[in-house]
């Protein structure tokens, strides 16, 4: 019926949009409830916060990780980081996580999965970096069980099926020179792939950390592409990209 | 109070404290040990003695004085632990014993005489089971009243180790006879200091001139304390035995035959025993927060450990900590060493029921937390969920002090100095970076390559200046380490500025900045030169150089 109207989008976007609507039918997604998140999240996350029961893949940088896990720990909720050993603690702490309510796995070994579900049972958000490859079918129960508990879970490393996906693209520190200063802050371009939600391409400009260790969006970001209309504009820039 | 109402037996187990320590870590008895208290000798062995080791003594003069001295600090709960069986022992031969303190013990003379035939034979059967319970040289002193038997006692000459006889190690003051034998004792032993040191001042130096004194004239001077100061020097103790009551018993301990040499069989078979304990607890309204696990093996093997818990312990926690003890670092299922023989649980830290009762609607979400914690716990081990606090130090992961849950967090000596110094309590970080903390700190420092332009190892000269400029770098051998995380992660344009080294250009650098640690002890000196690296992807690293060369202490990602 609208086919011929369509002709020109390729097949491929409509496939997409046609599979979002019907999970956006399916899923319980509506009811979930958001999780205190940071602000700076606002632009980057699909729906702006972290949301109950969501896996989020965090690749390629501790601090992003460290600045997902300050929301909730800072709105009075625990959290557990899981076969990360090298977790700066008190990196951590600078960035408003409270130490009294982190728990730390770092060597769970082959028994992740077992220590991710028992956790997640408990607290409202869980850090785990893979040791093994997951299933999808494994996945599949564990999100279950997430979106059941109101957990969230957040992977660095690999996951089929996440809700979201957040990476670094670029990093720029400041205040370090050839020979003097020291680091002081960095900006960071953090490249969003969403699923399932309207935002499935965004690339936001953060200060990860700022100057006084706080996070923040930079002002003159050269792609503020984040909201829903524009959205669609970026997904389209990014076909041209591809093109 | 007739004279022979007042007749008491004293066993003194001379040393104490420093054989309670030979005994829980089996130190050879000719060893000269002295413990420490406060930086002074608080008690020290025979042989310690012999080469001038004296109580009061600083740390460091005994030490000059005996070089091989072995020095453990003082610890007044081993000694009431490790008496706490003597105690029991003697109580089976003579009933009614105070512990006067660890190491002396009184009772009523009278029952024990009649029966034993004598007070000399009551007393042979005494050291007969003191020797049997292995204690050394311990005497027995019986006179009129606590005060006066423990001075016979102590008057008893140290005998040399062969001749233990009955004859030697055994003081009877006559009854009546008490005012006679105390006499020449220094007036210091029934007064505080402060008044012995006045006493001296007004020419009284022993007890016999103390009890010189009209009794009414001490006591308008010196009061009520004075007075019975002078009741103890003239001999006229009004004190008498107050027997100890035994305590409830609350321990177990199970003995198998034959010995098991699997964890999950010990477990099973102690799951009775666990209940037990707990059951025996709650039936008078206690609760256990803390208990001692001593386990024996087959080869003469023990350990014995403290666990704590941060609410009460269940028959299955209990069960879980004489797991985590016996399999340490393994895992469930590996085998013992040595089969065990012998399993004891003693609680350590009683608690009412009513301190610990549960709000009316349940105790909150933390104990969810406490649940899953303790539940990851059984799975993986009591060390493997920990929580984490920041503590003093200068390299990074000095400053992670982990803390496995459920034990208490080590006390840190600087807390109140900082807090009142500002900067939010954080603990003293001397040569600190600045306030930007790394994000990941590597448990193990990674190995590094920094060039300069010619392909050479920087190196940096006693005056803590560079040979030259960094200008390329690469971590664990051109791949990064660290898992998930990998700097190749960092961007998609990884690949294209490696050189044949796999090195990256070094974007900016800072540094060095010296860091001297202990520089006192040439064994743990140690001198490294910390660098701040941002490499081309824009990953920042922070590098140090020892003499051995350089590494990646952590990572700003």
């Amino acid at each position: 019926m609208t086919a011929p109207l369509d002709a020109p989008a390729p097949r491929a976007v409509r496939v997409d949009e046609l599979q979002a609507r019907i999970r956006g039918m399916q899923s319980t997604r509506l009811e979930t409830k958001a999780v205190p998140t940071h602000p700076v999240f606002a632009g980057v996350l699909p729906g702006g916060t972290l949301r109950e029961g969501a896996v989020v893949q965090v690749e390629g940088s501790m601090t992003l990780l460290m600045a997902l896990l300050a929301g909730p720990s800072a709105a009075g909720g625990w959290a557990a980081v899981i076969g990360i050993p090298e977790f700066g603690v008190e990196a951590a702490s600078r960035f408003g996580i409270a130490l009294e309510r982190l728990a730390l796995v770092p060597d769970p070994g082959a028994q992740w999965l077992a220590v991710a579900a028992a956790l997640a049972d408990v607290m409202p958000v869980v850090a785990v970096r893979p040791a093994t490859r997951v299933s999808p079918a494994e996945a599949s129960r564990l999100q279950a069980r997430l979106r059941q508990r109101g957990a969230t879970l957040l992977v660095a490393g690999a996951w089929p099926g996440s809700d979201a996906r957040l990476g670094l693209e670029a990093s720029e520190w400041h205040g370090i020179e050839r020979g003097h200063g020291h680091l002081v802050d960095r900006e960071a371009v953090v490249n969003t792939v969403g699923r399932g939600e309207f935002v499935r391409h965004a690339r936001s400009r953060l200060r990860l950390p700022g100057r006084s260790l706080e996070f923040a969006t930079v002002p003159v970001a050269p792609v503020p592409l984040t909201s829903r209309p524009i959205a669609i504009g970026l997904a389209g820039e990014a076909r041209r990209r591809v093109g | 109070m007739t004279a022979e109402a007042g007749r008491t037996i004293v066993l003194w187990c001379p040393d104490w404290p420093v054989h309670a320590v030979r005994r829980e870590l089996g130190v050879d008895p000719a060893a000269s040990i002295a413990l420490i208290a406060r930086g002074v000798v608080f008690a020290c062995s025979e042989a310690a003695r012999g080469q001038g080791v004296t109580r009061g003594l600083k740390l460091r003069e005994a030490q000059l004085r005996s070089p091989g001295l072995l020095v453990h600090d003082y610890d007044a709960e081993l000694d009431v632990r490790v008496f706490e069986p003597v105690v029991r022992r003697i109580e089976q031969i003579v009933p009614g014993v105070q512990v006067v303190r660890p190491g002396t013990l009184a009772m009523r003379a009278r029952g024990p005489a009649r029966y034993y035939g004598g007070e000399r034979a009551a007393a042979s059967a005494l050291l007969a089971t003191a020797a049997e319970l292995g204690l050394v040289g311990a005497r027995v002193g019986v006179a009129d009243g606590p005060f006066a038997a423990e001075q016979a006692a102590r008057a008893i000459p140290p005998s040399h180790p062969g001749d233990e006889t009955a004859a030697s190690a055994v003081r009877i003051v006559e009854p009546g006879g008490s005012a006679a034998f105390l006499v020449p004792l220094p007036v210091s032993l029934v007064t505080d200091p402060r008044t012995a040191t006045l006493l001296d001042r007004l020419g009284v130096r022993t007890l016999g001139e103390l009890a010189a004194l009209p009794e009414a004239d001490v006591r308008r001077r010196f009061g009520a304390a004075g007075a019975f100061a002078h009741d103890r020097a003239s001999g006229r103790e009004q004190t008498s035995v107050l027997a100890r009551t035994p305590p409830p018993e609350f321990e177990v301990e199970q003995h198998f035959e034959p010995p098991l040499d699997r964890i999950d069989q010990l477990a099973f078979a102690f799951r009775v025993g666990a209940d037990a304990f707990i059951e025996r607890m709650r039936a008078v309204r206690l609760v256990c927060t803390g208990l001692r696990v001593e386990i024996d093996d087959e080869r003469g093997g023990h350990s014995s450990r403290s666990w704590l818990h941060p609410r009460w312990f269940t028959p299955a926690d209990v069960i879980d900590r004489v797991r985590w003890q016996l399999q340490g670092a393994g895992t469930a299922d590996t085998g013992l060493a040595s089969p065990i023989v012998r399993l004891r649980v003693i609680p350590e830290r009683i608690e009412s029921t009513g301190d610990h009762e549960e709000g009316l609607w349940g105790g909150g979400p933390d104990e969810r937390v406490h649940h899953g914690l303790t539940r990851v716990q059984s799975m993986l081990g009591h060390d493997a969920v920990v929580t984490a606090t920041v503590g003093g130090g200068r390299m990074l992961s000095d400053r992670q002090v982990l803390v496995p849950w459920g034990d208490r967090a080590p006390v840190r000596a600087g807390r109140t100095a900082a807090a009142a110094g500002g900067r939010q309590g954080d603990p003293p970080w001397p040569g600190s970076l600045p306030a930007l903390a790394p994000a990941s700190v590597f448990r193990e420092r990674v190995p590094a390559t920094l060039l300069d332009a010619r392909g050479v190892s920087v190196a940096i000269d006693a005056r803590g200046a560079i040979s030259a400029p960094p200008e390329r770098f690469a971590v664990g051998g051109g791949v990064a380490a660290g898992g998930a995380f990998p700097a190749a992660s960092v961007g998609s344009t990884t690949s294209r500025a490696r050189d044949g080294f796999g090195a990256a250009p070094v974007r900016a650098w800072a540094g060095p900045w010296p860091v001297v640690e202990r520089w006192w002890d040439p064994e743990r000196a140690k001198r490294v030169h910390r660098f701040q690296i941002v490499d081309d992807d824009g990953c920042a690293w922070l590098l140090v150089r020892d003499a051995e060369g350089w590494w990646a202490e952590a990572r700003y990602d």
